[in-house]
């Protein structure tokens, strides 16, 4: 029972796609997805329910928001701005940021526990300072058609005629440009180091240990 | 880098090897899960033909969903109910331990572990939840994780993670009357920022932290996160023990304790640890800290003035002034005097029994006020068994306040338990967020559970010091 060979994990060293912009710091999971979305037992059809409340009204009527926006339904690279995907460790968030059709993410800084989650999903979160990032939202509005290209091995953005320096954290960058992000098969396969760690800690029972398959 | 610092040396232990990422696999000493982001793990799992490694070292129990009213089965909520069953079928087919509601035992995640000796030092602690930087008052490297790391988890032990840097949080001087652990934490995110330590993880340390007891420590490392570190840790000491030596753990396995110590002892911070920062607060400056916006770092002291977005660091002021609209206030105002709808005291942060018992001692002989509704929400079975037996429930109720059974309730407003429309509410909770409490026009001022109590008895935010004790329960 323990056959995870089959499960193919894409190398992500690139990212193209046009782009829609999120203005705002401190943006938290729970504007990302309301809680009461995250009463579901899988992330199916979380797309539609991204910044569900900024999105519509009381009566489920469309409000201004860039998700709403026709020039934006076919973005997969989100810019937003400092600590975004604060608060909570849902990962109901970047599940549907990712269902809704993003595959990257620029901004000035996110959370750790959601990087590390957009990370899990194959997700690049890479960063540029504050300036950088708003001229690039501005961009961003005026060319809702214009691609953007994110290259997470070289820690590039091109867009327009451009090319600015982002930076990716090393292990993220390792982790997608090798393909391996999704480190469940790799951690597995050091089964035998994991049991004798477990043997030497003090506090872990004799008895909660399995036996060596 | 640090050196010589408990998650250092916690580290060190639990490591098992480095990946081709250059993250560390750590080995895993607990893990709990909830009926919120776990199911879609073990989704995966099976979709992978995978079983649970260590499910003896897993621990699972209900709060984030579960009516803290009517909790007859099936639950009155389609998608709660759902979400229950398949937690426990999952627990049943990995035969991992289920504190459940017929237990007796149930309670919100970061209540239960350290109450049934789960939580120790020494350990690494995960979960699926934010808050579990709670454990860490205990001297354990906890941390929330999100659901694919669960699924790591589950089926390996283990799980990937890159080292942080350590801030040591140093607490000098002694609190004032009416001020509180929440107070201490609120003013470091306030002072630090709501991403400061991001890239950390916090160390409190000195003697306003060393004098609280277990609970007070674990509403400070609970609220971490909030301020950005994934992780916060106390050294355990003496207090540490003795919480641990009454716990279901240590009575059932008493030789346990005495062979633990040592370890326990040994992986505190060395005196000459070395830190990547220092940041040093005076407890004897603090009075009650409220919020007076929709992040938990925009927090004042109770006699403070709201601050004109214009005076504060740049980078906040779009999110300030946005807050400030949202909550309807004005900068040079204080927030004594803001009405409020709702009094909720509750959540992980701060529904434990000596929570209860400071927040009794104010509401005793006294009404909550009738523009207001009031509930108490205790953290576990455990908690709202022991607060009844010594009175607590009795005075809560006599004032007017509902008595609930025990969950995460108002504080994320998953169950039944929510605010309506443009509700004001004074909450005992970690987060102020928008839409947070179940309603997007709601209104959350944070605040310690005295507090509470006062702005339920007078209907606003009121400075607890003003407010006379009443009764002689114990505090």
């Amino acid at each position: 029972m323990s056959g995870t060979d089959d499960v193919e994990i894409p190398e992500v060293d690139y990212v193209a796609g046009t782009g829609v912009p999120i203005r705002g710091n401190d943006i938290d999971t729970d504007q990302i997805i309301p809680a009461r979305f995250m009463k579901v037992v899988t992330f199916d059809g979380l797309g539609e329910f991204a910044f569900f409340d900024l999105r519509f009204d009381e009566n489920d009527d469309p409000k201004d928001h860039p998700l709403n926006e026709a020039q934006f339904q076919d973005a997969s690279v989100m810019v937003v701005n400092n600590n975004f995907g604060c608060g909570s460790s849902r990962e109901h968030a970047p599940q549907a940021l990712m269902r809704w059709g993003i595959d990257a993410i620029i901004g000035e800084g996110f959370a750790e526990i959601f990087a590390g989650n957009c990370l899990a999903l194959g997700i690049p979160t890479v960063t540029a300072d504050s300036e950088t990032i708003q001229t690039l939202q501005d961009w961003v509005d005026d060319n809702p058609d214009g691609e953007i290209d994110v290259d997470v091995a070289a820690e590039t953005v091109t867009y327009g005629e451009q090319t600015i320096d982002v930076t990716v954290d090393d292990a993220q960058r390792k982790a997608l440009v090798e393909g391996v992000w999704d480190t469940t098969a790799l951690m597995k396969s050091n089964a035998g180091e994991v049991r004798k760690k477990a043997e030497e800690l003090p506090y872990v029972r004799e008895e909660a240990i399995p036996k060596a398959e | 880098m640090s050196n010589g610092t408990l998650y250092d040396k916690v580290w060190d232990r639990h490591k098992v090897t480095e990946l081709p990422t250059g993250q560390d696999q750590l080995f895993v000493g607990l893990h709990l899960i909830h009926e919120v982001t776990s199911p879609q793990a073990f989704g995966m799992l099976q979709e992978r033909d995978l079983t649970v490694a260590y499910p003896k070292l897993t621990h699972a129990t209900v709060d984030h969903i579960v009516p803290t009213a009517d909790q007859s089965r099936p639950y009155g909520d389609d998608a709660a109910e759902r979400m229950m069953a398949e937690l426990e079928e999952n627990a049943r087919e990995a035969g991992i331990e289920f504190s459940d509601p017929t237990t007796g035992d149930q309670g919100i995640v970061h209540v239960i572990g350290p109450e049934q000796g789960l939580t120790q030092p020494g350990k690494t602690i995960v979960c699926g939840d934010s808050h579990t930087s709670t454990h860490g008052a205990f001297g354990a490297l906890a941390f929330g994780i999100g659901t694919s790391q669960i699924r790591d988890v589950l089926a390996t032990g283990t799980i990937a993670m890159e080292k942080q840097n350590v801030r040591k949080i140093q607490v000098d001087g002694e609190l004032g009357e009416g001020v509180e652990a929440k107070d201490i934490i609120l003013e470091i995110i306030r002072r630090l920022g709501t991403e400061g330590g991001v890239g950390y993880v916090y160390e409190y340390a000195g003697e306003a932290i060393e004098s609280l007891g277990m609970e007070g420590r674990m509403s400070i490392c609970n609220m971490s996160i909030e301020g950005g570190a994934r992780a916060g840790y106390v050294n355990p000491d003496e207090t540490t023990y003795a919480w641990l030596e009454e716990t279901d753990y240590f009575q059932e396995n008493p030789e346990e304790f005495e062979k633990l110590k040592p370890y326990w002892e040994s992986i505190r911070s060395d005196d000459d640890a070395e830190y990547d920062d220092i940041v040093h607060i005076d407890a004897n400056e603090l009075e009650p800290v409220v919020t007076w916006g929709t992040t938990p770092g925009q927090g004042i002291g109770i006699s403070d003035p709201i601050p004109a977005p214009e005076d504060l660091d740049e980078d906040k002021q779009e999110t300030a002034r946005r807050a400030q609209k949202h909550m309807r206030v004005e900068p040079g105002e204080s927030m004594a005097g803001y009405e409020i709808d709702v009094a909720f005291l509750g959540s992980c942060t701060n529904a434990r029994l000596p929570d209860l018992r400071r927040a009794a001692a104010i509401v005793e002989g006294r009404q909550v006020h009738d523009d207001v509704r009031a509930m108490v929400v205790p953290g576990s079975q455990r908690v709202q068994k022991a607060a009844k037996k010594e009175g607590l429930k009795d005075i809560f109720e006599e004032a007017g306040f509902e008595w609930r059974n025990a969950g995460c309730s108002m504080c994320l407003g998953m169950n039944e338990d929510q605010l309506e429309g443009d509700e004001a509410c004074a909450s005992s909770s970690n987060r102020n967020f928008v839409g947070r409490q179940g309603s997007k026009d709601g209104r959350t001022v944070l605040m310690n559970p005295r507090m509470v109590a006062a702005a339920a008895v007078t209907g606003k935010v009121a400075d607890v010091r003003e407010l006379k004790e009443t009764s002689e329960v114990d505090a």
